[in-house]
């Protein structure tokens, strides 16, 4: 069994994000493999491995040739990994990023299955996977939480507002996991050294044969007009527990009418 | 404008989200129709959303296909023929689903994660919140009619217009392709007791600082429920597993809007602030004077969980 997950390369979400000229996020610094997909990798391994057979493949689209969350991906165990990147994808909406990923995904070729995080760390759209389904003609089962694959056909649990749905469908299809579906393995010393070595297949939007009107700032048709500050609200009071605490606050939810 | 929503219901219940949906429809559209995917009771939905201003419901049974996502290969035949100008979607499982297809079958972009929305002359104006919700940015469309547009939750009032019920036409049948090919095979709902997290006027959430998973009940569930309000978690105590998912509050989780929020032990993270920064009166015990969330509260207690929130409790079931 063949698995391509999807993989965002974001800017360490511990340093506090800022935009470009151009109102996008800057990504010019150093990027990092997004938590957020560090399931899907793991859930990808798990799989191929109770399959007893098949790889596992990255697929990320990055600017400047960024490889350095790949690297961490691989060093998990991922086989290999295709990079899009492109001055033109600059400014890539979810719907162009969507179409590069479903491109890359038929450049790899004899996939069965591919996972993706249900939304970034940095952008959380929350919409890449079913736009990639649609884009492939795949099913796409969202949201899970566990998935397993027998007989041919992938079966998860999905999230819902009131619990969970166990969901069916058949192969080759589209799963987005939630945080916390598998324990992410951390690389060892071994795979680390491995990755090094394992290929990163780097193309250009127009090598997947699309055009720079359907992807980028082009593809995107939309303007930015304001950017500012939220306005932040006021601290109120603020008491040492001096064994009061409890009283101050009876005393705040009488005043609130609560009790 | 001509403005459609994507409906949602439990059971026969159209959601708060929905109703949230509805009013701002009418507040920028001058014709207002809602869609709905699901095997609920029509007539009910028909009748409620009717009450919000929506003159028609197009309705479809997805079976135990996925609702939002069998839906978008028929959204997109009707949008063929009727010409809407925006689309509004809630930003849940089911209408993610249903936008992110349409999106494709229609080639057209989204927005997600709104939390605003306002027309400005002829064109629309999507104001979102990023990095957390301490920047906000609006955006302009400028692709042609429909705009597809996610809102998250709690963004705007639901208010009823006191119109009659929409009239109900089924919607045109399409070919959903391979979509229709995940297929529901049961259903689990998870014992649910008290309130709504979303619609409770109370909520008491814990965090880390409330030490262990077996710490929720006795101190955080307990106040809830002392309050007749709900219980929810910060994100580190749900991938922790000390709670469900379905309890986290925040970017990834709930967007909760209470008259009173309670913050147990939680640092407040921008992350977990922007989906309750929002509340009317916020509470905060946290032992580290310098913890975040004490910039957002409006009365904060510098203090250890275990000590004041039992002593809280004790005062309060004296009251009662
Ligand atoms: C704050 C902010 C708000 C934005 N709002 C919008 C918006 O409303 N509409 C819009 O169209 N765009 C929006 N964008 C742009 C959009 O986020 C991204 O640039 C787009 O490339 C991918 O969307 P995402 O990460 O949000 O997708 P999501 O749907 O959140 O991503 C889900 C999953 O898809 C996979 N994936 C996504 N991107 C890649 C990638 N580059 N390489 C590999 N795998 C990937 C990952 O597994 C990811 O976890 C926004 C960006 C920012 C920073
Ligand atoms: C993309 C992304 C999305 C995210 N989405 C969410 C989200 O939706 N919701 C969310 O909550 N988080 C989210 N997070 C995580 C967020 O950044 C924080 O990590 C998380 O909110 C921290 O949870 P916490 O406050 O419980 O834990 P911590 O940050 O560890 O804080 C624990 C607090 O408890 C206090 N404490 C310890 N012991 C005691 C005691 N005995 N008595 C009183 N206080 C005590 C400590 O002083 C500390 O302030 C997200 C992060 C990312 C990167």
């Amino acid at each position: 069994m063949n698995v391509a997950v999807c993989v965002k390369q974001i800017p360490d979400p511990a340093v506090p994000g800022s935009l470009s000229a151009d109102h996008t996020l800057d990504r010019s610094g150093k990027l990092i493999l997004d938590e957020s997909d560090s399931y899907g990798v793991e859930m990808a391994l798990q799989l191929v491995d109770a399959a007893g057979g098949g790889e596992v493949t990255l697929i990320s689209m990055a600017p400047n040739e960024e490889v350095s969350g790949l690297r961490t991906a691989l060093a998990m165990g991922a086989a290999k990994a295709i990079l899009v990147s492109d001055p033109a994808l600059a400014g890539s909406d979810a719907l162009s990023t969507a179409k590069v990923l479903a491109k890359s995904i038929e450049r790899a070729g004899d996939i069965d299955l591919v996972l993706a995080a249900t939304e970034s760390s940095d952008g959380y759209t929350g919409t890449v996977p079913a736009q990639i389904a649609q884009l492939l003609d795949w099913p796409a089962l969202t949201f899970s939480k566990h998935v397993e694959i027998a007989d041919g056909k992938v079966k998860v649990q999905r999230q819902t507002e009131a619990g969970y749905d166990e969901v069916e469908a058949s192969l080759p299809a589209v799963v987005s996991v939630t945080a916390g579906v598998v324990e992410p393995r951390y690389p060892s010393f071994k795979g680390i050294m491995a990755a090094k070595n394992k290929p990163v297949d780097k193309v250009t939007a127009s090598d997947l044969g699309l055009e720079a009107s359907q992807v980028g700032w082009e593809g995107a048709r939309q303007e930015i007009t304001n950017v500012e500050q939220a306005p932040a609200r006021q601290a109120g009071e603020k008491f040492e527990d001096d064994g009061t605490g409890a009283e101050k606050l009876v005393a705040f939810l009488e005043q609130l009418k609560v009790v | 404008m001509k403005v459609w929503v994507f409906a949602e219901a439990t059971d026969d219940k159209v959601t708060t989200a929905t109703l949230e949906l509805l009013t701002k429809a009418r507040e920028i559209g001058s014709e207002v129709e809602a869609i709905y995917s699901g095997s609920g009771d029509t007539a009910a939905i028909a009748a409620t959303v009717g009450s919000y201003g929506a003159t028609k419901l197009h309705t479809m049974d997805p079976g135990d296909g996925l609702p939002g996502q069998v839906a978008a290969a028929p959204i997109a035949a009707l949008v063929g023929t009727d010409n809407p100008d925006v689309i509004l979607f809630a930003q849940t499982y089911d209408g993610r689903d249903a936008l992110g297809r349409l999106s494709v079958r229609l080639d057209k972009p989204v927005l997600t994660n709104g939390m605003s929305l306002s027309v400005d002359g002829d064109s629309l104006l999507f104001g979102t919140a990023i990095f957390g919700g301490v920047v906000l940015v609006d955006v302009k469309l400028k692709d042609a009619a429909p705009a597809l547009i996610a809102i998250r939750p709690k963004s705007f009032a639901a208010e009823e217009s006191g119109g009659s019920a929409a009239e109900v036409v089924p919607l045109p049948a399409a070919d959903s392709g391979r979509a229709a090919e995940a297929r529901v095979l049961a259903r689990h709902v998870e014992e649910q007791q008290g309130p709504k997290l979303e619609e409770a006027t109370v909520v008491v959430s814990g965090g880390r600082g409330i030490g262990a998973a077996e710490n929720y009940e006795p101190l955080v569930e307990e106040l809830a429920k002392l309050l007749k309000g709900a219980w929810g978690a910060s994100r580190a105590i749900v991938d922790a597993g000390w709670v469900p998912y379905a309890l986290q509050v925040g970017q990834t989780g709930k967007t909760v809007k209470p008259k009173l929020y309670i913050a147990l032990g939680i640092s407040g993270a921008t992350q977990h602030l922007v989906g309750m920064k929002n509340s009317d009166n916020i509470v905060a015990v946290n032992k580290d004077g310098e913890a975040p969330i004490f910039s957002v509260a409006d009365l904060g207690i510098v203090g250890d969980v275990h000590k004041v929130v039992p002593a809280l409790i004790e005062l309060l079931k004296a009251k009662s």
